[in-house]
């Protein structure tokens, strides 16, 4: 993960001021997770996204402004999930570390 | 159709993945997916570039369609087991384009690509080499497919089901929040539709509910099993999936899919739109 750029995968050709962007790496004891999967889940609880992370671990949603809840699955580890809240025009970054 | 038909297990496929007459196709969104990895002796179906016309907006013909599948080495008689990333989005979107040109023997594997990898199950590189087959695709079959003029006129005479996220169905988002939302068609949805989001179908991991909670879903949304019933999300292929639960699983008569979706009706010049959570009048 060592001198990977925030966020790792381009953003070129998408107006981030119109997006509310939630992103970030999943990392188990510090190295990248892959394959995981992570879930995108709005204030009721409901599911809203998925996506897998990609080879270096890194997973990005195009929110709505608010309060949405991560879960993150992989291999042999439990469901871990955690809050985030999106903003427009910002870029929410998380690392989520299954350790 | 049922369950045991048109559903196997990981386990059932990691069992008879070698056999004749098996054939593994991998579709995903992410298109580059199958390259990175795929179940042994799977071929890849690129659903941009392969299902769609490359100029208008619709499907490849009849004759496109025989010509794809002859190339890649599948016969009338193969049973052709779909899966992809996206808990089967678009496997569920080929099983329904295979069943709109007349494939007699098709499965979706349960939980696909997501379920595979989160088990542990092994992925190769090694491309396989399918001898060419001289397919025969039948006329496209009109009973599972809706078009926009219909969807109009099922306006509270039908069951109308935006299998989109809530967000979508109210118009707090324009698409997935996986992908970009600058759009340029309205945001919303169609008059009387109820929003049952293809994600209450299934499992964390994409595998299907089962038959009785699918069931008390479509119950519980006020779907009417009397009348026929068109599904719809934003451009046809989570509606597939949900196409596959109500025709395939549940076994409903009369149920169709409309691919133009959302990202056309929402296009269209003069249609009534409904804003905000609440299916909405006629």
């Amino acid at each position: 993960m060592c001198g990977a750029t925030k966020g790792g995968v381009s953003l070129d050709g998408v107006d981030v001021a119109k997006e509310a962007i939630v992103q970030g790496v999943v990392t188990r004891s510090g190295e990248p997770v892959s394959p995981a999967y992570v879930r995108l889940l709005d204030r009721s609880g409901e599911f809203t996204a998925e996506v897998p992370t990609s080879a270096t671990g890194q997973f990005r949603f195009f929110a709505a402004p608010g309060e949405w809840t991560l879960r993150v699955l992989a291999p042999q580890n439990d469901a871990v999930d955690r809050k985030v809240v999106a903003t427009r025009g910002e870029i929410a970054e998380l690392e989520i570390d299954l350790a | 159709m049922s369950r045991e038909n048109a559903l196997v297990s990981a386990a059932w496929v990691e069992e008879h993945l070698d056999d004749d007459g098996i054939v593994l196709v991998e579709v995903d969104e992410d298109t580059t997916s199958y390259d990175g990895g795929h179940i042994k002796g799977a071929i890849k179906l690129d659903w941009t570039t392969e299902l769609q016309d490359q100029v208008r907006r619709d499907f490849v013909n009849k004759q496109q369609f025989e010509a794809l599948l002859s190339e890649k080495g599948v016969s009338n008689d193969d049973t052709v087991v779909l899966y992809g990333g996206n808990n089967n989005w678009f496997a569920a979107y080929a099983y329904w384009y295979f069943k709109l040109y007349g494939h007699e023997n098709v499965k979706l594997l349960d939980g696909g690509r997501k379920k595979w990898e989160l088990d542990g199950r092994e992925l190769v590189q090694e491309v396989p080499t399918r001898e060419k087959t001289s397919y025969t695709a039948k006329e496209q079959d009109h009973s599972i497919r809706a078009f926009r003029d219909e969807v109009v006129e099922a306006i509270g005479v039908k069951n109308l089901i935006d299998v989109r996220s809530p967000d979508e169905f109210a118009g707090r988002l324009m698409a997935p929040a996986h992908l970009p939302q600058e759009q340029a068609q309205r945001a919303g949805h169609i008059p009387t539709a109820g929003n049952v989001p293809w994600s209450k179908a299934a499992n964390d991991d994409g595998t299907f509910k089962s038959d009785e909670e699918l069931r008390q879903l479509y119950k519980d949304a006020g779907l009417d099993e009397s009348k026929d019933t068109i599904a719809y999300c934003r451009i046809g292929e989570r509606s597939s999936h949900t196409w596959f639960v109500l025709k395939e699983l549940l076994g409903y008569e009369n149920v169709k899919n409309y691919d133009g979706s959302w990202t056309e009706y929402g296009s269209l010049v003069g249609v009534p739109v409904v804003l905000g959570d609440e299916p909405g009048n006629a």
